[in-house]
């Protein structure tokens, strides 16, 4: 009895462990957001506020925070749109070439960043293209879109066709159909889809860094201070995205538990 | 649930192939065919398109008499003894770190899957909370988190200290700017991806099974031996290769938590080739190399495992 309950709280002692592996560098990121910072904030001097009363405090910081968010939304909104219809596509349509194009969509996941950015960087290059904002949406659509095709897909297989069918039956065009019927079904994972692509494009920094030139994301602004010390300021940043992700989250968790309750 | 976990959930299979055959619509899915099209185009044009390119940039010759960066559409063949004469360290170095961190974020990843899908369920509450917990990294930023580790790692810091003072470091051993340190932030930084296709794969186990072996008097050991972890395969495969295939191509760790010697991956000399020393061909053909050399490792690596189902 003894050994069975001890080689039962093995698992979860170890599991623990692994939660808190995982979870000490957000704290360090977010208690460092409070660190009176001389010129690098690498040890930790003294709490203070400095830094969350004005966020915008260090050069630029605020700059690149912009520059993520326009890439974050451009590029959501492109990806998320093209990765619904070709989801939808791929589950629904009847074409010879499935496999050829299901590999197409699963083929920029498999590719390790700094491949794709390399690409693209020669494509661009040979083009002769100055890299700035579009060159960066250009990737970011990229390599959210094979996200959002698993993702929307996922979704679609648990659609019953015949919904579409009675829509049909009742003179619905396909148009409508799809607008009343189809669309309100798979928002759910569209709209999930859509954050997981806002926060894979607002993360991103191999892929941005290669396609990016002058222009200035938050990650790279991080990467670049990241020599001479990196300011309050950004992990400030951090963590009040992170704030606002998990409010996200709870959001969403009550509203369809709500729902669910009727 | 919350969004995330919806992200992983299972789909509920719709048929052998997994297509909609068997509910197909009266008029057969011809409309549909013209939503392949934007995407398609888009995938053609900005990942085809620029795949190829780089496969021809990889063959550039220099232009003779010309500036920095000036290279010539040729085939130059060379490039590739050239330049893997040169880098082969950093790439083994790649494929080597990349395979420590999957291997270490499978014996992490594994237990906390197992929790979350197996010892959680019924409790759907606290099965979304670990979820988001698992998440949760993706909310921050991802270099702050490696820097993170650089504090965590630094010399005067807690953990080396503890270790010097348990002998397990020398006196004078470090961890930062090492390839230990390096190794820790790739597992830091893929965790989230092992765990999720883990859990999704554990979600999909029915309890029962886990019953019937304790039933036959197996040990908790020979029932996951023989029972939980050849059901699981579809979520190891997945996760492994969500964690190596990222963890190769990498380099913010190597660059921000490494030293400019035995640390360095091949994704810094790519990055540096291409805007530092503007030397296309060698960048190209590196990218070139990592990317076969993937595609070949993990084509063998499905095949074996004997999983053809991805995510």
């Amino acid at each position: 009895m003894s050994r069975a309950r001890l080689s039962a709280a093995v698992v979860p002692v170890f599991a623990s462990l692994g939660f808190v592996f995982l979870l000490v560098p957000v704290a360090y990121t977010v208690l460092f957001s409070f660190n009176d910072a001389g010129k690098t904030n690498l040890s930790w001097q003294g709490f203070t506020l400095d830094a969350w009363r004005n966020p915008c405090g260090a050069p630029r910081v605020c700059e690149a925070l912009v520059g993520s968010l326009q890439v974050g939304l451009v590029s959501t909104l492109v990806a998320t749109t093209l990765g619904t219809l070709l989801a939808i596509a791929l589950v629904r349509a009847r074409f010879r070439g499935r496999g050829p194009v299901n590999l197409l969509v699963f083929l920029p996941m498999a590719t390790p960043e700094v491949v794709l950015g390399a690409a693209l960087v020669s494509q661009f290059l040979s083009l002769r293209l100055p890299l700035g904002f579009w060159t960066v949406v250009v990737a970011h659509v990229l390599f959210c879109l094979s996200f959002v095709v698993v993702a929307v897909k996922a979704r679609v297989a648990t659609l019953d066709p015949a919904l579409e069918q009675a829509a049909a039956d009742l003179y619905a065009t396909p148009w409508q159909a799809f607008w009343r019927v189809t669309f309100p079904l798979l928002l759910p994972g569209i709209g999930a889809a859509a954050l997981l692509a806002f926060s894979l494009s607002f993360d991103d920094f191999i892929v941005t860094n290669f396609t990016s030139g002058g222009f200035a994301t938050f990650p790279k602004f991080v990467y670049v201070s990241a020599t001479r010390g990196i300011p309050p300021q950004a992990n400030v940043i951090s963590s009040a995205m992170f704030v606002l992700a998990l409010l996200v989250v709870a959001v969403v968790a009550m509203v369809s538990r709500a729902r669910r309750r009727g | 649930m919350s969004v995330v976990a919806a992200l992983v959930r299972p789909a509920t299979p719709t048929g052998p192939a997994g297509t909609d055959r068997a509910g197909a619509p009266a008029r057969p899915g011809r409309g549909y065919r013209g939503l392949l099209v934007p995407g398609l185009l888009y995938l053609v044009a900005f990942f085809v398109l620029p795949v190829g390119t780089l496969l021809a940039m990889s063959l550039y010759a220099p232009v003779p008499g010309g500036e920095l960066g000036d290279f010539t559409p040729a085939l130059r063949w060379q490039n590739y003894p050239d330049a893997l004469a040169q880098f082969w360290p950093q790439l083994a170095r790649s494929f080597g770190f990349a395979a420590v961190a999957t291997l270490t974020c499978l014996a992490i990843g594994y237990p906390m899957a197992y929790v979350i899908a197996v010892r959680a369920r019924g409790r759907p509450g606290l099965q979304g909370l670990l979820v988001v917990l698992v998440v949760a990294p993706f909310f921050t930023s991802f270099i702050l988190r490696t820097i993170a580790w650089k504090q965590i790692l630094a010399d005067d810091a807690a953990v080396v200290t503890a270790l010097r003072w348990l002998h397990v470091l020398a006196p004078d051993g470090r961890l930062s700017a090492a390839p230990a340190a390096v190794v820790i932030g790739l597992t830091y930084s893929f965790l989230p991806f092992m765990v999720l296709p883990l859990y999704a794969a554990l979600e999909r186990l029915d309890p029962r099974m886990l019953e019937a072996g304790a039933d036959l008097y197996a040990t908790p050991l020979t029932t996951f031996r023989t029972v939980t972890l050849p059901l699981s395969m579809p979520g190891v495969v997945a996760g492994t290769l969500l964690t190596f295939i990222p963890a190769t191509g990498d380099y913010v760790n190597s660059s921000l938590l490494g030293n400019n010697t035995t640390t360095v991956m091949v994704g810094q000399v790519v990055d540096a080739r291409f805007f530092r020393v503007l030397d296309y061909p060698t960048a190209a053909v590196l990218s070139v190399v990592l990317m076969v050399s993937i595609l070949v490792l993990v084509t063998g690596y499905v095949r074996r495992a004997g999983t053809e189902e991805l995510l």
